[in-house]
């Protein structure tokens, strides 16, 4: 089947059933995308990241990107910004439209099921599904290409210390300006690039 | 000009539908403008974003107000995909119909989609692969970004208030699905994230189903 196709095919399925937020739409990105080969692992992180840097959700984004990439990945023949952008366009709208058209024709439905319990109820066996999705995302990403693309074992360490450091920054609430907070993820990766471009160049 | 004169009564009516337009192109632009703004300065997407769409269009237009607000996004949280997308579309079905859910919905993807397409132009996979800076950079940013995917786990699993009954389920599903990479199995469809998700929403409700039964009898 043409790489589009599927792309549109794969996509409209993370749209329907992209529950539980960003974080949780990686792990569904990961299984239709990554899995297949229409992107490299190592390439699915960078755009992870690029995709948490830059403006919107990381839904959107990261479907802008792949369906930007995938394509000439797949066919390299396909290795032209036009067919790119077609990928884009393709992936961009099939994610957003399943939705697009449920917010318009289910409210009255979801308004009513609301009141009876029904969708609180759903979610209660969504919601720890959910802690799974996002858990496997990040084991699936815990992968030789991100830690030790070299086969060199102290740049395993190095970057496993990265991963800690970025963990507590981002996790534990540090004494800020009277308040206590956590860094922002986007000033998290411009440290770890900072440290990469120290350590590595 | 000649087309448009043999129909004078028609052009007026196309322009303000009084029944799903009631406030002209006007306030169609206006709303594309702020969505696209919103989508323009919000990083990170989900709750972030929610809380300016807010601010923008509770407090500064005075659209909508807030109860009507948060009703909308009690709905728009209901359905997958992205939430601020979904709140996006809502808002704009609220206010023009499908129309209005067409320009709200295309101002907020817009910005996302625009900037990521340039960047993706000029940094492609082989660019990263082949500057000998941008590898040094970005060899430093993969094992971060893994760690900003750890981080909401917690946050999630304490957000979920999983008990003793429920704490297996994220255990099973997060095995299932990397099962591949952690054991070398291929569990085939048993590690298909859409396969949990439906068995979770329908365990969800027929648990519910049940205690309903249980209470009437």
């Amino acid at each position: 089947m043409n790489i589009y196709l599927k792309l549109i095919w794969a996509y409209l399925k993370i749209g329907i059933f992209g529950f539980g937020g960003g974080y949780a739409m990686l792990s569904l990105v990961e299984h239709s995308v990554v899995d297949p080969g229409w992107i490299t692992e190592m390439m699915f992180t960078d755009i992870v990241a690029i995709s948490q840097m830059t403006p919107g959700p990381i839904g959107i984004n990261s479907a802008t990107y792949i369906g930007y990439v995938a394509p000439a990945h797949v066919d390299p023949s396909l290795a032209s910004p036009v067919w790119g952008v077609l990928g884009s366009l393709l992936a961009t709208m099939a994610v957003v439209l399943p939705s697009f058209f449920m917010v318009i024709y289910s409210s009255h439905f979801i308004r009513r099921h609301q009141q009876s319990g029904a969708i609180k109820a759903v979610f209660s066996g969504l919601r720890p599904v959910v802690v799974g999705l996002i858990a496997s995302a990040a084991i699936l990403l815990m992968n030789a290409p991100n830690f030790n693309p070299n086969g060199i074992d102290w740049q395993l360490a190095v970057n496993i210390i990265i991963s800690a450091v970025a963990f507590c920054l981002v996790y534990f609430k540090l004494p800020w300006k009277g308040g206590k907070r956590s860094l922002h993820p986007i000033l998290v990766i411009i440290l770890a690039g900072i440290a990469g471009f120290i350590i590595y160049y | 000009m000649s087309g448009k004169k043999s129909m004078p009564e028609k052009s007026p009516a196309n322009d303000l539908n009084p029944i799903d337009n009631p406030c002209g192109r006007g306030e169609l632009l206006q709303l594309f403008l702020s969505f696209f703004k919103i989508g323009l300065f919000t990083f990170g997407g989900g709750w972030a974003m929610i809380s300016i769409i807010e601010r923008e269009i509770v407090d500064k237009f005075h659209w909508i107000e807030r109860d009507e607000f948060l009703d909308l996004l009690a709905v728009a949280q209901s359905l997958p995909g992205i939430l601020a997308v979904n709140i996006a579309t809502a808002v704009g079905d609220r206010l023009h119909g499908m129309r209005g859910s067409a320009v709200a919905t295309l101002g907020c993807i817009l910005p996302s989609f625009l900037i990521i397409l340039c960047i993706a132009i000029f940094l492609t996979p082989e660019t990263i692969k082949n500057n000998r800076v941008l590898s040094a950079v970005f060899m430093g940013i993969r094992p971060a970004v893994v760690a900003l995917i750890v981080a909401p786990v917690i946050t999630s699993a304490r957000a979920a208030k999983l008990t003793l009954t429920t704490v297996w389920i994220p255990l099973v599903v997060a095995l299932a699905i990397s099962s591949g990479q952690l054991f070398g199995i291929d569990l085939g469809f048993g590690s298909n994230p859409i396969l949990f998700i439906i068995l979770g929403a329908f365990g969800g409700w027929a648990f519910w189903r049940l205690g309903r039964r249980g209470l009437k009898h």
